[in-house]
């Protein structure tokens, strides 16, 4: 099953991701986060953050909504039958907090075929509300062949 | 409980205190799946996953992964994360017990603070490792 690499390099319009309180809170719990900083304003404010922190690996949530509409691309043609999340990468440049607005880019970074699999990357660049960067994202997908 | 905010001191050869989470639950799928935006029928649905040739549903990869980002970020105060790396190399199961540890490889100079590389791994009840990670933390200066 060969893959079209014609979406290699193709950016999608930027998502704006609005970071809320309570959904800091239910993704912390979710990962079992026991860090006040996270779930708890007083304590998030006492160490000098506007509002609570969100994980750094929050940056799975306000990534999502930029990278799913490449994933369900057609040019980019990912068989959802197939598909394994098979890495994931972060960099940070600093905390988030709720209260704040973030805008995210995908763009397609790779697509190749090894042994009738599909390795599909993508790069997502996340950016405040002043342009200045917050956290990338690589993330990876295997697209299994027909077994 | 005292987390840290500013960087901590950490050398090559430290260990992360190991953390045991589960049994795991399909509620706690189910939970991230709500929290992490991930609605895939294959860790909610055990008649679709069967029907797929699995045995039954079983965890997404990002909620073991965020499960240790979450303890490295307790560790070196989440403030200090710069980059965390994950290889998913395996599946988590309903009932699976997970071990959550790491270790400091190297401490390397920084721009400013040095900067620590950590291995870390997710490892289930039989020993399967599910999760291979690197990252990298500013620690303070020793």
């Amino acid at each position: 099953m060969p893959h079209n690499t014609d979406a290699v390099g193709k950016r999608y319009d930027p998502v704006v991701y609005a970071v809320g309180r309570e959904k800091v809170k239910e993704y912390a719990l979710a990962v079992g986060e026991t860090n006040p900083l996270h779930l708890d304003v007083a304590a998030a404010r006492a160490a000098g953050h506007a509002d609570v922190v969100a994980p750094p690996m929050f940056a799975v949530v306000y990534q999502s909504p930029s990278v799913m509409p490449a994933l369900f691309d057609p040019e980019v043609g990912i068989d959802f039958a197939m598909l394994v999340h098979s890495a994931q990468e972060f960099r940070w440049e600093r905390l988030v907090v709720a209260g704040e607005e973030l805008t995210t880019a995908t763009t397609v970074a790779a697509i190749s075929e090894k042994g009738g699999m599909g390795f599909f990357d993508f790069e997502v660049e996340t950016v405040d509300a002043a342009g200045k960067p917050v956290a990338t994202g690589i993330w990876k997908m295997i697209v299994r062949g027909e077994a | 409980m005292t987390l840290p905010a500013a960087p901590v001191a950490l050398a090559a050869g430290d260990e992360m205190p190991t953390e045991v989470v589960g049994p795991l639950t399909r509620t706690d799928f189910v939970r991230y799946a709500g929290a992490g935006g991930d609605f895939n029928p294959l860790h909610h649905d055990d008649e679709l996953a069967r029907a797929a040739g699995r045995p039954s549903v079983f965890g997404m990869g990002m909620l073991h992964a965020g499960m240790l980002g979450t303890r490295l970020a307790r560790w070196v105060g989440p403030d200090n994360v710069r980059s965390y790396t994950v290889r998913f190399t395996g599946q988590v199961w309903p009932g699976d017990v997970l071990s959550l540890d790491g270790r400091v490889d190297a401490v390397e100079p920084g721009e400013g603070l040095p900067v620590a590389r950590l291995s870390l791994t997710v490892t289930r009840q039989t020993g399967e490792v599910v999760l291979r990670a690197t990252a990298s933390a500013v620690v303070a200066a020793t």
